[in-house]
């Protein structure tokens, strides 16, 4: 068994595909390493993009295609690269669209991590963020939180309904391994889409699931502009009014106490919530 | 034995007491107390569907059942297991089916044990690349003229398409080249393997060959495996009675044998369960008709021979296998009039298998020995009250995850044998196509019981104390750790041919030896009974 450092914390970022899981992860963590924080990203996505902003490109071999290639002989460094702020970034990569089991291939790879001493105490991290692929469709995207691994968790939403459905079910499978484990839901990150009363309904939402909208990230095309340059927002264009957006996302989550057990909501809940606010005239 | 059988309801009721109320109900259905009536109607047993978990079952897996038993005997097709290797190494020559190739250059594969040994890597990233390659490497190495490729579970999860491989491989290498997907999971016993081999042999081997074979009275016998060397007796019999064996599902087979298959003019059906889909299929395209058979038992081999004479109807034929017979049972009634004074009367329960728990039964009858309790491991409700029940068996989903295909007579090579010859037959009363079952063939008051469990085999041995439980490996050792000599049907333990008249000698022998030796009421546990134990010490003081 390695040995863990107890102060790191361990943070799975979830949420519906698309909804800016990677985007928000990177900035955040941008943020979080420019407050001086040592920080490690671990992308759990057969595309392995996780870690593309904060690396300036798609850089990294992936855990699996190094296991792959050099068999067992496999040291951390030749998993790990060190992106914006010293920050490790890691990608675990997986099969080809279509074929094999990505789910299996997480399993492989956090393990891989793990015997590799990625989590010691003498690599003295303050963070570990799983960015994991869209739902949690089967067992394999769920080993970040299983018990021992991540124990807080952000789901990134917005108030389009789809998001909202798939944050609810996120919270389901949460709620099963927080009976077993002690993975918590730390809050829901809501990136916003400009729906109508989006911060309302999703405070809301949070309420009724029993946590938190931990912030609120505005629409901003800075956003898109820093992609487009490989680099999160903080790198790009530190002045950026959304670069302090994750500054401030980035502090609430590190100061955050409020780690709950979920009450996902039922489908007649949920969907009264968004006839309240969606069809809320202004 | 005590001469006085016990009452079947009050065991069957003593047996369900230990379950929970659902289970219970669910194997009330499965216990049946045999009832035959006049017509030879018998009461209702609940068979394939799926085990109660927790309950130790004898069942194995529909790869089993496809690999394994289908098309396991068959020596000249490379069988590569797509899979982790343990599904390769446990399937491997562990049924005893015998093959002999007649020259030293003629292919033999079934020594071999082919797999694609997946890794977590393949499970990963996908196993076609490999499999494609294993396929390649056997070709290169082998030179086979077929291989076939075998879906394991993790297969079917990570969604492998063997089928695709196979299909580009064919085409590259230019050989027969097919795939099962007999993942483990699918059914609810290895019956379901049985039903996916079928489908492929009839999709990818019979009919293949075009040429019409030589010879007069040509069959086919389909699902007998060759246990032990039971094919090898029966091709004897057949050439000597004159009868052309064109194939044999699949004991002692080649490829080549299975794709001349449909020329045949009579299949003769020993394994029912196995098997009974080729039947039905061929029947339909290509218009051979099939009977049931029985080769286990003296009386049985005849009766079946005599039965494929009458179909031929041919004069010379008849009285070829009236010689035959007649000398085959000159030396099957001297061993047996000496065995049977020494058996008779005792008592024998069969559960095994699909068709075996009831063809031994007439072994058994033949030594004066009673089946009191028999049941099928993996049978359908047709094995058990006949296929006059087919139109009523309810089709539950795990049946319909099973592919049933859709047959049609060939428009040139379908040819039934005329209506008048078979109205002929049937008249006199010839049965075509049908098979009774085991339960209108046994005694009343006899216990029939459908998959049976650990627990309810243990309680039989200690109700009935029969003198004899035939079953498989994973029940041989428990049975006679409580003195009861246990004969293995699956490998026939180290012994066989029991097939035809000389295989009837030999199991009259070996049954004689079992539940006549003395051993049997010895094998108490020294620390049992007296209370001392049968060695004792003490250790030396300094």
């Amino acid at each position: 068994m390695t040995a863990t450092a107890t102060t790191t914390r361990k943070v799975a970022i979830y949420g519906k595909g698309g909804i800016g899981k990677s985007t928000t992860t990177q900035n955040t963590v941008a943020a979080l390493a420019e407050m001086g924080k040592k920080v490690m990203v671990v992308g759990c996505d057969p595309k392995a993009d996780s870690t593309r902003l904060l690396l300036g490109g798609l850089a990294q071999k992936t855990v699996l295609d190094t296991l792959r290639e050099e068999g067992e002989d496999v040291e951390l460094e030749d998993i790990r690269k060190l992106g914006y702020g010293n920050t490790y970034c890691v990608e675990s990569g997986g099969p080809e669209p279509g074929v094999g089991c990505a789910g299996r291939g997480i399993i492989t790879s956090i393990n891989m991590l793990e015997q590799l001493g990625a989590y010691d105490e003498s690599e003295a991290l303050d963070y570990a963020f799983y960015d994991v692929l869209g739902d949690v469709v089967c067992g394999g995207f769920a080993m970040p939180i299983r018990d021992g691994k991540a124990q807080e968790i952000y789901i990134v939403c917005s108030g389009e309904m789809m998001a909202m459905y798939a944050a609810n079910n996120i919270c389901k499978g949460i709620m099963k391994f927080a009976e077993s484990g002690g993975v918590r839901l730390g809050g829901l990150i809501c990136n916003s889409r400009k729906v109508d009363n989006e911060k309302e309904m999703i405070e809301q939402l949070a309420k009724q699931l029993g946590t938190q909208m931990i912030h609120f990230v505005p629409r901003d095309n800075d956003v898109q502009r820093a992609e487009i340059n490989r680099k999160t927002v903080i790198d790009w264009n530190p002045q950026a009014p959304q670069a302090d957006e994750y500054r401030t996302l980035a502090k609430n989550i590190d100061q955050n106490d409020m780690f709950v057990v979920p009450k996902p909501l039922k489908i007649d809940e949920l969907e009264k919530l968004l006839m309240d606010f969606g069809l809320f005239d202004q | 034995m005590s001469a006085k059988t016990p009452d079947p309801q009050s065991v069957k009721d003593e047996l369900l007491k230990a379950y929970p109320k659902k289970v219970a109900r669910k194997r009330s259905k499965q216990i049946v107390v045999n009832d035959v009536n006049e017509t030879k109607e018998v009461p209702e047993i609940g068979a394939n569907t799926r085990t109660v978990p927790g309950i130790i079952t004898q069942r194995g897996c529909t790869y089993a059942g496809c690999k394994g038993v289908v098309l396991g005997p068959t020596r000249d097709i490379i069988n590569i297991t797509h899979g982790p290797i343990g599904c390769g190494f446990y399937s491997w020559l562990t049924r005893r089916n015998q093959t002999s190739a007649p020259n030293e250059e003629d292919h033999n594969f079934m020594t071999y044990c082919f797999s694609t040994d997946m890794q977590d890597e393949q499970i990963i990233f996908g196993g076609e690349k490999k499999l494609a390659k294993a396929i390649e490497e056997a070709y290169e190495i082998f030179k086979p003229n077929s291989i076939a490729v075998f879906a394991t579970c993790p297969v079917g999860l990570i969604g492998d398409d063997i089928h695709q491989v196979c299909k580009q491989m064919k085409e590259k290498l230019g050989i027969n080249i097919f795939g099962f997907s007999c993942e483990g999971y699918k059914g609810v016993s290895q019956s379901a393997g049985h039903h996916i081999a079928n489908n492929q042999l009839y999709k990818h081997v019979i009919g293949n060959d075009t040429n019409v074979p030589e010879g007069k009275f040509k069959v086919t016998l389909l699902g007998e495996y060759n246990i032990g060397g039971d094919a090898f007796i029966l091709e004897d019999i057949f050439e000597r009675c004159g009868i052309k064996l064109l194939a044999t599902f699949s004991g002692n087979s080649t490829i080549p044998q299975f794709e001349r298959a449909h020329h045949a003019d009579l299949n003769c059906v020993m394994c029912h369960r196995s098997i009974n889909y080729v039947a039905d299929m061929i029947e339909k395209r290509y218009g051979t008709p099939w009977i049931k058979v029985n080769f286990i038992g003296a009386e049985s081999s005849a009766k079946s021979l005599r039965k494929i004479a009458e179909y031929f109807d041919d004069k010379e034929l008849t009285e070829q296998v009236e010689n035959v017979i007649a000398e085959e049972m000159e030396k099957v009634e001297k061993v047996r009039s000496e065995v049977y004074e020494r058996c008779k009367g005792k008592t024998a329960m069969l559960f095994v298998g699909g068709s075996r728990a009831h063809h031994y039964q007439d072994l058994f009858s033949e030594i004066g020995m009673r089946t009191v309790a028999a049941g099928y491991e993996f049978a359908h409700r047709d094995d058990y009250e006949g296929r006059k029940v087919l139109p009523d068996i309810k089709v539950d989903a795990d049946s319909r995850n099973i592919e049933e295909l859709e047959v049609e007579a060939d428009p040139e090579l379908y040819s039934p044998p005329s209506e008048e010859s078979i109205k002929a037959l049937t008249d006199k009363g010839y049965r075509f196509h049908d098979y009774d079952g085991m339960m209108p063939e046994m005694t009343n008051e006899t216990l029939i019981i459908d998959d049976i469990s650990h627990y309810e085999t243990e309680k039989l041995l200690e109700i009935y104390k029969p003198d004899i439980f035939c079953a498989g490996i994973k029940e041989k050792y428990c049975i006679q750790k409580n003195g009861i000599p246990c004969k293995q049907l699956h490998s026939y333990d180290y012994g066989g041919p029991y097939a035809g008249f000389q295989g009837a000698i030999n199991y009259y022998k070996d049954i004689d030896r079992m539940v006549n030796a003395k051993i049997w009421g010895m094998v108490d546990a020294p620390w049992a009974g007296s209370g001392k134990p049968s060695l004792s010490g003490e250790y030396v003081r300094a």
